[in-house]
């Protein structure tokens, strides 16, 4: 018989809700909450001998109550940590996540599970995610696909997209009786006479995007100028990364009439920035955005531009970026807003 | 949004698109002279604006 660990934060573990949070790690013997469903669909052959739980706010930043929560995990001798489902749960998830990654780091297998937007996905590292609900509401079959993707797990087996796999997935080779031309000729034949066959690679599914209604006149408006091209003042003091941005940054503007070469420059490592040094203004227009508020072309222009590097940005940062760009701008009465990419 | 790789933005669903000269310089053209450029940066500007007050159902060239 396998010994399984749950991992729970402190709601499914019955503490209590924001108000318990700040549960510090601890340990109750064998299913809790949602873990006793879990049972159920594990079966006599896996035991849950025990649910470790967290309140959200110390398991998402305090490395001091993760560890405790590893040590009482490690304690169990489990052979299968389980975490979640977290659902879209933020902080929750980014502690299932390096629960379970640090589960597998310390050579104890571990899956955890929450929704695909969930922000702590990749957090996961080493460990497999499975796909949950988006709510409390789809807790059964979230748990179903779960229990599931445990079995698997415990008999040894690998788990695949196919079992509700999500996040990074280590690319495994393994070698077939035709050659890439053979199967490329043989997918675009199928797709050709209709058939709708799989690519090998997932190819993305990007959003769609409602588009704002158009501004009645920009004579009355105040418009932002915002950037993925990385430009920042000169020796970037705010250290914007150069690649794979995980954050966006804002400067002002608000006395600048001109965007002046020797006091920006741009820290994207997708393209050269030569041209760009040599002339800020080929990133961020502000000589010529200040001409046309000064003729009331623009009712005004914001007073601060904002920035970050779109370059190998994952989907999920540009996404709340994106988000949060809107969220800003909209707080700050802007109705429009003028992005330059590269 | 002003960028160089337009099938890019069409394909992720950017709505109003001001196509540049490339993708280092979105609002300039290294080619021209500095006042020619200026123009041409205040030309692009304009098309900005000119989408920012256009209804549109979806990717759209301006």
């Amino acid at each position: 018989m396998s010994r399984v660990v749950h991992y729970l934060n402190q709601f499914f573990a019955g503490f209590g809700g924001e108000n318990a949070a700040s549960t510090p790690p601890g340990l109750k013997p064998g299913a809790v909450g949602p873990g006793k469903k879990l049972q159920e669909l594990l079966g006599a052959e896996h035991e849950v001998v025990a649910t470790v739980y967290c309140g959200d706010d110390l398991a998402a930043v305090s490395p001091d109550a993760l560890a405790t929560v590893l040590e009482l995990v490690a304690q169990q001798r489990p052979d299968l940590l389980v975490a979640g489902p977290a659902s879209t749960s933020g902080r929750y998830g980014v502690a299932c996540a390096r629960v379970a990654a640090g589960a597998v780091r310390a050579g104890i297998a571990a899956i955890a599970s929450m929704h695909p937007e969930n922000p702590g996905l990749d957090d996961a590292g080493p460990a497999p995610v499975i796909a949950s609900g988006a709510s409390v509401r789809e807790m059964g079959a979230s748990l179903e696909r779960l229990a599931a993707a445990a079995r698997k797990r415990l008999a040894g087996e690998p788990l695949r997209e196919a079992d509700g796999r999500i996040g990074k997935t280590p690319r495994k080779n393994v070698l077939v009786d035709r050659n890439a031309a053979s199967r490329a000729v043989d997918l675009l034949l199928a797709r050709l006479a209709g058939r709708d066959a799989p690519a090998e690679v997932p190819v993305p599914k990007f959003d769609h995007v409602t588009p704002a209604p158009p501004i009645a006149d920009p004579s009355q408006a105040t418009i932002a100028l915002v950037t993925e091209s990385g430009l920042v003042p000169v020796g970037n003091p705010d250290r914007l990364e150069s690649a794979r941005a995980t954050r966006w940054l804002r400067y002002s503007i608000a006395d600048k009439g001109t965007a002046p070469a020797g006091e920006y420059a741009s820290v994207h490592g997708g393209y050269s920035t030569v041209w760009a040094n040599q002339d800020p203004n080929r990133l961020l227009p502000l000589d010529v955005a200040r001409e046309l508020e000064r003729e009331g072309a623009i009712g005004a222009l914001h007073g601060e531009y904002l920035v970050t590097t779109g370059n190998g940005t994952t989907v999920p940062n540009a996404r709340r970026f994106g988000v949060e760009w809107a969220a800003e701008l909209r707080r700050a009465g802007i109705s429009a807003a003028i992005l330059t990419a590269t | 949004m002003l960028c160089n790789l337009v099938s890019v933005a069409e394909r992720v669903g950017a709505v109003r698109i001001v196509p540049t000269r490339g993708i280092p310089y979105p609002t300039g053209d290294p080619s021209l002279t500095p006042t020619e450029e200026r123009a041409w940066r205040r030309a692009l500007l304009l098309r900005a604006l000119k989408a920012i007050t256009t209804p549109v159902t979806g990717p759209t060239q301006f």
